[in-house]
C-alpha cells in the first residue's frame, strides 16, 4: 500500500490529498458533534461551508485554469438556485422529498449550464477586462430581472407574469411561487451536511479529473498562450466553453444547496457583492490551487461570525477586511514570499538536524 | 490580468470598509438615575400597572438580531437604541431585570440566521430582526426551537404566517396599504392618483400591491404608476415626466425618505407639484443631512410616531434618545421602545420566571398572554396595542402633514 502511495504519479497523491482534506473535516464534524463539542453556530453554518466550496472550486475552473476574469458567479448561482428551488416549491407533497432534492439540484445544473452556454458564446470572445464587465453585468441583470419575476402555479399549469403578482390570475387553489421582490418564501428546507460534501466531492471529482485531463491541458495551453495553444490546433472556443459552462454547472448546483438551506430566497442576495466574495476565495486561496480554494472558502466564511465569539461585535466586520488585506499581502506580496522562503529554510533545517542529531551538521548549514 | 484583479479586489475592500463605517456603539443609554420610570412608562391596561415591578422574576435574556452594519445600518441600530433605552427604564424599576445582548446580521439572511444560532443558546426570548427577509429566515428557526419572537419592524405577512410564536410591533404592508388608500379616500386627498414605488423592495412593493388592490375596491382613480429599482438611484425624470403627464394630482409614494426626497425635489425642479403622501417609510425625512424643508412642506405620511408631539412618553424619549446617541428617533427606535415594554409587561402578566423557566415555556406563556384579548399596550407607537393570533398588531394608523419642518397630526 505504502509503496503503492509512494509510485504514483505526484498529481494523484496531490488529489488524494484534497479528497482527505474534505472528508477529513467531514469526519471530524460528525466525530465532534456526537461528541457535543459543536457550537449550535457552527453547525448552522456548515451548508453555506459546502456551497461556497463549491463555488470557489468552481470559479477556479474558469479564472484559475482557463485564466479569464469572471465577476458573474453569483449569477449562475442564482439561475440554480431559483429554478431548483422554484421546482422543489412546484411539487411540494406531489413526489417524495429525496426525489424533489435530487431533481432540483439536476435542473438547478441545467437551467446555469444553458445559461452558461448561452452567456459563454458572445462573451468568451473577449478578454480580459473587457470579459470581466460583460460578466458583471450579467450578474446584475440576472438580480434585476428575477427581482420582477413572479411565477405562480395552479391546476391549470404554470403562470409568468413581470407586472405583479394579481396579474398571474391564478385559480383559487393556486400559490404564487416567485413573488417577485419578495422571492420564494417558506422553503422546506433539505439540505443537509452530508448532502454538502457529497455535491463537494462529486465537484472535485469532475474539476480535479477534468484539470489532469488532455481537455484540461488544452485548457490551460489557452490561458498560457492563446496564440501558441490555437497554432499547435487547440479548439479555443470548444474548451473556453467547456470550462465555462462546468464552472456555472456547479455554481448552480451549490446555489440549490444554498437556497435550500433557507426558509427564503431573494435575488438581491446574489449580486455583485457575492461574486466578489466567491472571486476572494479563489485568489486567497491561490489561482489553479483547488485545496487553496476549498480551504480559504472555508475560512473566510467562519471567520466573521467567529470573530462575534471574541467580543468583538461591534468591528467584526472591519477587523475582517483589515484581515483580509493582512492574507494577500502575506499570500502575494513579494517581501512576504522571500520572508516565507526563509522561513520554511530555517524550518527545514531545524528539521534535518532534528532528524539526524548525530549527523555531520550539514543540515544547520541549510539555516 | 493581474492588475485588473488587484483592482476588483481593492473595490471589494472598499466595500467591506464603507459597510463599516456605519457600525455602532452600545453606549448604554442616558443616566438611571436620572430617569422618571412613572412618569415617562406607557400607562398600561394588563394587570402590571406602569412604574411598578410586577409579578415576573429573575432575568429576562433578550436575544436581539439587526443590521448594525450595511446598507440598512441606519433602521438595526434605530431598533437596537430604541430598546436600549426601554432596557434601561425597566431594569430602574426592579423586579425583572432585561439583558439586551445584540448581533448584528447585516441585513442578510444567511447571516441573521448565524446570530440566532450563535443567541439561542443563551437567550430567552428573541427580539428582531429589524428586516424582512432576514426575519422570514429567522422566524422559521424560533418556530421550530420554540422561542417567542417580536420583531420591531419586519413588517411583511410571510415573517407570522403559520408561525404561531411571532409578533409585529408594527404595521403589516397590506394593512398599512390598505389603510393609506381608505385614508386617501375618506379625506378626498385627490381625483387622479400616481404611484411610484421601488420594485426591487419588498416593502414596497408590499405596500402597492395593498394599496392598487385596496384603490380598485373602494374606487380611487389610480391613473400613473412608475417603478424604480434602487432606493440609490439618482435620476427620477423618466418617472416624473410620465407622472406629470397623466396629470397626477396626488402621488402615494411607499418608498424609504431617501429616495421620496430625491423625488421631491426633482419634481419640484421640473415644475412637477402634486401632494405627497408616504408611508411609515417616509418618516426620517426630516432628518436629512442639509435638507430644505420648504421642499416637503404639506408632505403627508402615515406614522405611527411623532418625534415632536408633546405628551410626556414622548418628550421624555426623545430627550433620553437624543442624550444618549444624538439625533431625532425615528419610528424604528420608537417601535423598538414600544417591543421592549410590550414584553416586559406581557412578562409579568404571564408571571415570568425568568432564570427557571426554559424558552420553550416562557415562549408558550407569553404566546397566551399575548393572544389572550384583555392584554394591551399604551406605547409611543399607539394606545390600547392589541395582537391577533396571527401575529399581527392592532393600533389605529395615524397621518401626519409636515408644517414648517414639524408633523402635524391631521
Amino acid at each position: 500500500m505504502l509503496q503503492r502511495i509512494k509510485t504514483m504519479r505526484s498529481s494523484t497523491r496531490s488529489n488524494l490529498v484534497t479528497y482527505g482534506i474534505v472528508l477529513g473535516f467531514y469526519a471530524a464534524v460528525q466525530l465532534l458533534n456526537a461528541a457535543g463539542l459543536l457550537s449550535s453556530a457552527f453547525i448552522g453554518q456548515l451548508v453555506p461551508i459546502c456551497a461556497y466550496v463549491m463555488l470557489a472550486i468552481s470559479l477556479n475552473l474558469t479564472v484559475g485554469f482557463l485564466g479569464e476574469l469572471s465577476l458573474g458567479h453569483a449569477g449562475f448561482m442564482s439561475i440554480g438556485a431559483f429554478s431548483g428551488v422554484s421546482f422543489w416549491m412546484a411539487t411540494q407533497g406531489r413526489i417524495p422529498a429525496w426525489l424533489g432534492v435530487l431533481c432540483a439540484l439536476v435542473i438547478g445544473a441545467v437551467c446555469a449550464g444553458i445559461f452558461g452556454l448561452l452567456i459563454g458564446v458572445p462573451v468568451l470572445r473577449l478578454e480580459g477586462d473587457y470579459l470581466a464587465i460583460v460578466t458583471l453585468a450579467f450578474g446584475q441583470i440576472i438580480v434585476n430581472v428575477i427581482n420582477a419575476l413572479y411565477i405562480g402555479i395552479d391546476a391549470r399549469g404554470l403562470h409568468i407574469s413581470l407586472k405583479d403578482a394579481a396579474s398571474l390570475n391564478l385559480a383559487e387553489d393556486g400559490k404564487v411561487i416567485i413573488n417577485g421582490a419578495m422571492g420564494i418564501t417558506n422553503i422546506p428546507k433539505a439540505s443537509t451536511f452530508t448532502l454538502g460534501i457529497v455535491l463537494v466531492v462529486l465537484t472535485l471529482a469532475v474539476v480535479l479529473n477534468l484539470i489532469h485531463s488532455r481537455a484540461g491541458r488544452a485548457i490551460t495551453a489557452i490561458r498560457d498562450n492563446e496564440i501558441a495553444a490555437q497554432s499547435i490546433g487547440i479548439n479555443l472556443t470548444k474548451y473556453k466553453l467547456m470550462a465555462f459552462i462546468i464552472s456555472a454547472v456547479f455554481a448552480g448546483v451549490a446555489g440549490v444547496l444554498y437556497a435550500l438551506n433557507f426558509t427564503s430566497l431573494v435575488s438581491r442576495r446574489f449580486d455583485y457583492n457575492t461574486s466578489i466574495t466567491i472571486l476572494m476565495f479563489v485568489v486567497l486561496g491561490g489561482m489553479g490551487s483547488i485545496r487553496g480554494s476549498i480551504i480559504a472558502a472555508a475560512a473566510l466564511t467562519v471567520l466573521p461570525e467567529l470573530m462575534r465569539s471574541f467580543g468583538m461585535e461591534s468591528y467584526r466586520m472591519l477587523i475582517y477586511a483589515i484581515v483580509l488585506i493582512a492574507m494577500m499581502l502575506f499570500n502575494s506580496a513579494p517581501a512576504a514570499i522571500e520572508w516565507r522562503k526563509k522561513t520554511a529554510q530555517k524550518l527545514q533545517g531545524v528539521w534535518a538536524a532534528h532528524k539526524k542529531p548525530a549527523g555531520t551538521g550539514s543540515g544547520k548549514g541549510a539555516a | 490580468m493581474k492588475k485588473y484583479l488587484s483592482l476588483a479586489l481593492a473595490a471589494a475592500m472598499a466595500f467591506s470598509l464603507a459597510a463599516c463605517g456605519a457600525t455602532g456603539t452600545s453606549a448604554p443609554a442616558g443616566n438611571a438615575a436620572d430617569s422618571t420610570p412613572a412618569a415617562s412608562t406607557p400607562a398600561d391596561a394588563a394587570p402590571a400597572e406602569g412604574g411598578e415591578a410586577g409579578a415576573a422574576t429573575g432575568t429576562l435574556n433578550v436575544g436581539g438580531i439587526g443590521p448594525l452594519t450595511g446598507g440598512v445600518a441606519v433602521y438595526g441600530l434605530a431598533t437596537m437604541q430604541g430598546a436600549e433605552i426601554a432596557v434601561e427604564e425597566i431594569n430602574a424599576l426592579g423586579g425583572l431585570q432585561f439583558e439586551l445582548d445584540f448581533k448584528d446580521d447585516t441585513g442578510v439572511a444567511e447571516t441573521a440566521v448565524n446570530a440566532y444560532n450563535t443567541l439561542k443558546d443563551s437567550a430567552d426570548v428573541i427580539y428582531g430582526t429589524t428586516t424582512t427577509d432576514p426575519c422570514i429566515n429567522v422566524a422559521a428557526e424560533t418556530f421550530n426551537d420554540r422561542f417567542f419572537q417580536l420583531t420591531p419592524s419586519a413588517s411583511s405577512t410571510a415573517v407570522t404566517e403559520g408561525r404561531d410564536n411571532v409578533f409585529q410591533m408594527c404595521f403589516t404592508d397590506p394593512n398599512q396599504g390598505a389603510s393609506a388608500a381608505d385614508y386617501v379616500k375618506d379625506n378626498n386627498l385627490g381625483e387622479s392618483i400616481g404611484i411610484i414605488y421601488n420594485n426591487a423592495d419588498a416593502y414596497s412593493t408590499g405596500l402597492r400591491d395593498a394599496f392598487v388592490a385596496r384603490a380598485a375596491e373602494i374606487g380611487l382613480n389610480v391613473v400613473e404608476e412608475q417603478a424604480f429599482p434602487d432606493d440609490n438611484t439618482p435620476d427620477f425624470s423618466a418617472q416624473l415626466n410620465a407622472l406629470a403627464a397623466a396629470n397626477v394630482d396626488l402621488l402615494f409614494m411607499p418608498i424609504y425618505y431617501t429616495p421620496a426626497y430625491n423625488i421631491v425635489n426633482q419634481a419640484q425642479a421640473q415644475g412637477f407639484a402634486p401632494k405627497y403622501f408616504g408611508c411609515d417609510g417616509m418618516d426620517g425625512i426630516l432628518d436629512i443631512e442639509g435638507m430644505n424643508p420648504d421642499l416637503v412642506e404639506g408632505l403627508m405620511l402615515m406614522t405611527p410616531f411623532n418625534a415632536s408631539a408633546t405628551d410626556a412618553a414622548t418628550t421624555s424619549f426623545v430627550e433620553k434618545y437624543q442624550a444618549a446617541y444624538d439625533g431625532l428617533p425615528n419610528q424604528f427606535a420608537a417601535d423598538g421602545y414600544d417591543a421592549m415594554w410590550a414584553l416586559y409587561y406581557a412578562a409579568n402578566a404571564a408571571g415570568i420566571d425568568a432564570d427557571n423557566m426554559s424558552h420553550e415555556d416562557i415562549c408558550e406563556a407569553l404566546i397566551a398572554t399575548f393572544t389572550s384579548g384583555d392584554f394591551s399596550v399604551d406605547g409611543l407607537t399607539g394606545s390600547g396595542m392589541t395582537w391577533s393570533a396571527k401575529g399581527e398588531i392592532s393600533k389605529d394608523p395615524v397621518a401626519v402633514r409636515i408644517e414648517n419642518g414639524v408633523y402635524v397630526t391631521m
